[in-house]
């Protein structure tokens, strides 16, 4: 990476609650996005994804609260901007498209008038100017999402459309602003497994052919092994692991990665039972003082409850982890003697 | 949309029926005997009630009376009011369009100031601005009407003396009733001093009948705007980069709207309940006063009469609100 | 790769759950203007049966020497007659006392016969559906076509003026909505499992639309009850202001206001305190009725 990232996050951490009690649905977010990179933030329900997306968008309302060391876009820093400023990226600069597409249309109003409304505001001059040239420019853009008989469809109203259907005009508004990150909020989750192929498919082309980096927010590991280039794992509203496709998968770094990458159905056919990662997430009252991990992790010595780790590089990627594994899966430095030495104790 | 339309006015109908039901039953089912209730002449000799009976077919199976009675009210003919004398059908149509011009003001009150404090009112959710739309709107829809309407006498006739007391205009004018209409009526001929006054003889009315509606236009306003804000497709428009009225008024409020309708058709038929206590206080010339004076003075053609054709009217304007919903809601249209 | 190793869970801690009553109150509570609502109907209740100690003068004695005295704080006013007097010298503190038993009485009675019949023609008309259904819905949406004070005033014609007829016709007024929503319950219930293993282990009918399927219909119809009380007063009111309800001399604080108009400058008094009983009274019901249908709206919805 010569240039500056696209995106650049650094110690993000977005709070809830009462500031006497708060609960901080993400706590200590680092990343960063290169241009026409497709990375996957993948994690848990709970585990602040979703959060970290509407943080960059600016689209995380009073009561919650937004506090970072770095939150950069294009070389810009976010938290430095206003409100109006603000606005202006989304659908411009990032643009943004969510889990229930069906939900996600106004179903007041038809197809061709949200895409209307889009590129009113985010067209070039021309198709600002003109809707003969917005009218046109939609049809195109719902030919490139692949749906038939875009013309009927301008004038559709949203619950006239099938899911898949839906998700590809939501795809066509977002990059009718010509974005230079589209973030994919579990695009597929909600629709059927024949679709979800061919909607991951499409965001890689348009992907392509636009030259836009895509952040792919999902739970599905498989998803972003078929498209990533790199991924970010989340767990409990923190990093735990970035790395690239497909060495993290090899090669996991981190223990949570290993075990979710243990619980897919692809690597238990030898087993009677799938294996799982026992307790659950921690929630707002319970958060361990040590590595968010340390109750449910295998590996987990005295350190690791007692001490937060930071996120380190490791290798080309970098791990939440007091004892990062190996390329053999197993906890590297120091972990045999301090484990041997704890039980000596 | 004309399946639609026809499906709707076909499920009025039974409706209908029922209140004209309703309607032939009252004069049966008063206390006493039909033939004087019909007629207001008490103490006959039996040979002219003999006659009378058979003059307003009272012995005829009911099956058949039900029948003609029908046939009359479909050819427009509702009997006569025992104290005036005069046909009930044309006595309504004279001072229907008084209680529609109060009813339609009061709407438009209730609607210019229910639906904005609804809107402010869920925008700033728990704030005092909230509270105070919400304490007020509680307050107007547990009031009496006809208290509300004689303290707003008290304080603005009485006390400063800025609106006149009662009446539909100032007693030197003689407007010639072209539409009914006053503010129409006034204007048609010219006459701007009468123009005012049938203006200022509206304000208290309009306020005292409206207050109720704009309660509950503005509590209904805000919970759908609170539900509604939540969606996802408001969450969608701002990641767009709409700017923040449009994402209010365009998507958030006009779905809010759907539901807001459905209770401003409601209202039709509490601005004519509230109409019938407005228009005693106010003296206001309209059908509600003139029901009541009916069921006071057991004039029962009135009384019948009345309540049929204010159930049509309502039946009617629930049928308008239903369709507009099919317009409002595209959704709708389609299933 | 090994399988997982747990690690140590704690051990959870067990106790026992609240009782039901205590978490609806605990929901209830939330809501401070239902809090206060409660709170004033207790009063209200106080008032309405302690009326005959708590009053100062009988309701219907006539001072003739008092007639449209002003309250307390005016001059000319005296503690003897805190509000003031009517125009025949009826203490009005004392009127106003018993009119909240007759108001309290009105609105409970009405709201009983109402519910009552309501809720039998809904289970009814719910569980058989068919033919009888389409016949008592017709009935409801013809009653409902009238406003609601139209209604009342079609039975008071018919039945003649005066309380127990008007509390008659409020209960008719209120009934439609009662039907519905039971009705509405009723159909969402009976394709609920633990109808159909109820009717399979062989309960009869009636057992099962009333043990059955009632209990769970109660919090919508507990709801709508309490909001049908205001309309009830509302109601009442309004009957007793156009004379058709509660007759003279009965302390009914709508019929109090049907003469005020005349003294409406000599003494706004006669014309302010009735009426702010029942805005009071109703403020009452409606802050509770808010408060209990927030508490139970989660059940509701579950």
């Amino acid at each position: 990476m010569t240039s500056a990232p696209l995106v650049d996050i650094r110690g993000l951490r977005v709070e809830f609650g009462s500031a006497a009690h708060p609960f901080p649905a993400v706590d200590g977010v680092d990343f960063a996005i290169d241009a026409g990179e497709i990375v996957g933030l993948v994690g848990e329900s709970g585990s602040g994804k979703s959060v970290t997306a509407l943080a960059l968008m600016g689209l995380v309302d009073f009561p919650g609260r937004v506090y970072a060391e770095r939150l950069a876009f294009g070389g810009r820093d976010i938290l430095a901007m206003d409100a109006g400023e603000r606005r202006a990226l989304a659908g411009r600069g990032i643009a943004m498209i969510f889990q229930d597409p069906l939900a996600s249309l106004d179903p007041c109003y038809t197809v061709g008038y949200q895409l209307d409304e889009t590129m009113r505001l985010h067209g070039n001059a021309e198709e600002r100017a003109s809707a003969a040239v917005r009218r046109a420019r939609a049809l195109a853009l719902l030919r490139e999402v692949e749906i038939p008989d875009p013309a009927a469809r301008l004038r559709a109203f949203p619950h006239q459309l099938s899911g898949g259907m839906a998700q590809r005009v939501m795809i066509a508004s977002a990059i009718a602003g010509r974005p230079q990150l589209l973030i994919a909020d579990e695009p597929t989750t909600a629709l059927d497994v024949t679709v979800q192929a061919q909607v991951l498919e499409l965001l890689a082309r348009l992907r392509a052919e636009h030259a836009m980096a895509l952040l792919l927010i999902t739970h599905d590991l498989a998803v972003v092994s078929e498209s990533a280039d790199r991924v970010v794992v989340m767990y409990a509203g923190q990093v735990m692991e970035t790395g690239a496709v497909p060495a993290i998968f090899e090669t996991p770094l981190h223990p949570y990665t290993q075990a979710l990458l243990d619980a897919l159905p692809e690597h238990n056919l030898d087993r009677a039972r799938l294996a799982t990662i026992p307790g659950v997430v921690p929630g707002a009252y319970d958060r361990p003082a040590g590595c968010l991990l340390a109750p449910r992790c295998r590996y987990a010595v005295e350190r690791c409850r007692a001490q937060r780790p930071p996120l380190e590089p490791v290798g080309r990627g970098s791990a939440r982890c007091h004892f990062p594994l190996d390329p053999q899966g197993r906890p590297t430095r120091d972990w045999k003697v301090v484990r041997a030495g704890a039980s000596a104790a | 949309m004309l399946g639609f339309v026809l499906r709707r006015v076909a499920l009025i109908v039974p409706t209908f029926i029922g209140v004209t039901l309703l309607a032939f039953a009252l004069i049966h089912l008063i206390p006493g005997d039909p033939v004087e209730n019909i007629s207001g002449e008490r103490g006959m000799d039996p040979e002219r009630r003999a006659r009378l009976l058979h003059e307003f077919g009272l012995d005829r199976p009911l099956a058949v009376q039900y029948a003609s009675y029908v046939a009359q009210v479909l050819r427009g003919d509702l009997g006569t009011s025992l104290t005036t004398h005069e046909s009930v059908a044309h006595e309504f149509a004279t001072l229907f369009p008084a209680t529609v011009e109060l009813a339609f003001f009061a709407l438009v009150f209730a609607l210019v100031v229910g639906l904005p404090a609804g809107m402010l009112a869920a925008l700033r959710r728990n704030t005092v601005a909230d509270y105070a739309v919400m304490g007020v709107s509680l307050t107007g829809y547990s009031m009496p009407i006809f208290w509300w309407a004689l303290l707003l006498i008290l304080f603005f006739s009485v006390q400063l003396g800025w609106t006149p007391v009662s009446g539909r205009i100032a007693v030197q004018y003689d407007v010639p009733a072209l539409t009914g209409f006053m503010l129409i009526d006034t204007l048609r001929a010219g006459d701007l001093g009468a123009f005012r006054s049938a203006l200022a003889h509206l304000v208290l009315p309009t306020i005292a009948l409206g207050t109720i509606p704009l309660a509950v236009i503005a509590r209904m306003t805000r919970s759908a705007m609170l539900e509604v804000l939540r969606e996802d497709y408001v969450r969608a428009a701002r990641a767009k980069g709409l700017p923040r009225w449009r994402v209010v008024v365009v998507h958030a409020f006009r779905n809010a709207l759907i539901p807001v309708l459905t209770i401003i058709g409601l209202q039709v038929g509490l601005l004519l309940s509230g109409a019938i206590l407005t228009e005693t206080i106010f003296s206001w010339p309209g059908v509600g006063n003139w029901l009541i004076h009916g069921v006071q003075s057991r004039d029962y053609p009135v009384v019948q009469g009345g309540i049929l054709l204010i159930a049509t009217i309502v039946i009617t304007v629930n049928l308008i609100v239903d369709m507009l919903y099919g317009v409002v809601n595209p959704r709708i249209r389609h299933a | 790769m090994a399988s997982s190793i747990p690690a140590s869970a704690t051990p959870e801690a067990t106790f026992a759950p609240p009782s039901r009553l205590r978490e609806f109150w605990r929901a209830y509570a939330q809501n401070r203007g239902a809090v206060v609502g409660l709170m004033l109907v207790g009063l209200l209740l106080v008032l309405a049966l302690g009326a005959d100690v708590i009053a100062p003068h009988p309701p219907n004695e006539q001072y003739r020497e008092f007639t449209l005295a002003p309250p307390v704080w005016h001059d000319g006013g005296s503690a003897r007659f805190l509000l003031g007097t009517d125009p025949v010298g009826r203490d009005i503190v004392s009127r106003l006392i018993h009119g909240t038993r007759l108001s309290l009485a009105i609105g409970t009675i009405s709201v009983a016969i109402s519910l009552t019949l309501g809720a039998i023609l809904g289970l009814i008309a719910g569980y058989f559906r068919g033919a009888i259904d389409t016949a008592i819905m017709r009935l409801m949406d013809v009653m409902l076509s009238l406003p609601s004070l139209l209604l009342a005033i079609a039975v008071v014609a018919i039945l003649g003026p005066g309380l127990i007829n008007a509390m008659y016709a409020i209960a008719i007024v209120l009934l439609p909505h009662y039907v519905r929503l039971a009705r509405a319950a009723v159909i969402a219930e009976a394709g609920r499992e633990y109808v159909t293993s109820s009717r399979i282990a062989g309960a009869g009918t009636l057992r099962l639309m009333f043990s059955t399927i009632l209990p769970n219909c109660a919090a919508p119809l507990i709801v709508q009850a309490t909001l049908g009380f205001s309309n009830a007063i509302l109601d009442a009111a309004a009957l007793g202001f156009l004379g058709l309800g509660a007759q003279p001399p009965t302390p009914e604080w709508g019929s109090m206001l049907a003469s005020a108009l005349e003294f409406i400058q000599r003494a706004p008094w006669v014309v302010t305190f009735p009426g702010l009983a029942i805005l009071v009274t109703v403020l009452a019901f409606n802050l509770v009725g808010d408060g209990l249908r927030d508490a139970l709206d989660p059940k509701l919805r579950s």
